[in-house]
């Protein structure tokens, strides 16, 4: 509003007294038209058992919660969506010693401290049950029942050689790092994990 | 208003007149239980999403949770989903909350 800078000197309270209708607010617009419901972007990075627990646990209540979600999974957490069962991936020898090294696939994820040669995950799972905490591979499988996405990273796929049969059934088509920048500054919130 | 009546899914969803005819309170019927006693986040609410898809706009769900987060979860989840909360009590450590699909 222009008011006070057309408002002449000295005529100060009168004059704004008489303006004050016009200083009224707009009507509020409606709740919807203001703050859009944002989508969810998580970036699965991490292949540690900690890690990718909480991205799924965020990411099936986020689909819950109606609320457009989808996870880029990238470098060590391309590895969490592997096919369970399979054990050795990869086309050259260094790919294969690299899942030889670390498992891939959700059931064989490492907690990236107190690890002890598998001793922390089984901990981990044993208080999670009794707990009734479910476990990362239920909470994958109900994100892509509450229309999660995961979408596989191109360069991750093919630096771990990686072929779309090893993945999990249900991924999105492999994309690159302008897909996942063009959604973070369109009208995602975006999580690195 | 809404008076909770519990019994078989027929007419859900449907306003209806009290037995006595006078009110026209509308009767609705919870179309599904959800028992989600003993499980932890975020399944309590996993399984309310999953349920809700199931029945048709303006049924009612009941929700059995002892998780305490879940009061201030499913508030949040209705704000966000459009779903409503009609009640939410809680009793010896159970919390009951009767949804209603929009």
């Amino acid at each position: 509003m222009t008011l006070i800078a057309e408002r002449p000197a000295g005529t100060a309270i009168d004059s704004a007294e008489q303006a004050r209708p016009e200083l009224k607010p707009e009507p509020e617009p409606a709740m919807e038209s203001e703050t859009p419901v944002k989508d969810l972007l998580i970036i699965s990075y991490s292949g540690d058992l900690e890690k990718v627990w909480a991205t799924l646990i965020l990411a099936s209540t986020s689909g819950a919660m109606g609320v457009k979600t989808r996870v880029f999974c990238t470098f060590w957490g391309l590895q969490n969506f592997v096919k369970d069962e399979k054990r050795i991936t990869g086309e050259n020898w260094m790919q294969k010693m690299m899942s030889v090294m670390q498992r891939p696939g959700i059931s064989h994820r490492k907690l990236s401290r107190m690890n002890f040669l598998g001793m922390g995950p089984w901990m981990m799972g044993m208080l999670a049950k009794k707990y009734n905490v479910a476990s990362p591979k239920e909470l994958l499988e109900v994100a892509q029942e509450m229309g999660v996405e995961f979408i596989p990273c191109q360069m991750t796929m093919d630096m771990f050689g990686l072929k779309p049969d090893d993945m999990m059934e249900g991924m999105a088509e492999p994309v690159g790092a302008a897909t996942v920048i063009g959604l973070m500054t369109e009208n995602s919130v975006p999580l690195f994990i | 208003m809404v008076v909770i009546r519990r019994g078989r899914a027929a007419g859900i969803g449907a306003p209806q007149a009290s037995r006595k005819g006078r009110s026209t309170m509308p009767l609705l019927e919870i179309a599904q239980i959800v028992d989600a006693r003993g499980l932890s986040c975020p399944l309590p609410i996993v399984r309310t999403a999953q349920a809700i898809k199931k029945v048709g706009p303006g049924a009612l769900i009941e929700v059995l949770a002892t998780d305490p987060g879940s009061v201030k979860d499913f508030a949040a989840w209705s704000r966000a989903t459009g779903n409503a909360v009609l009640e939410s009590s809680s009793e010896a450590g159970v919390y009951r909350f009767v949804l209603q699909r929009k």
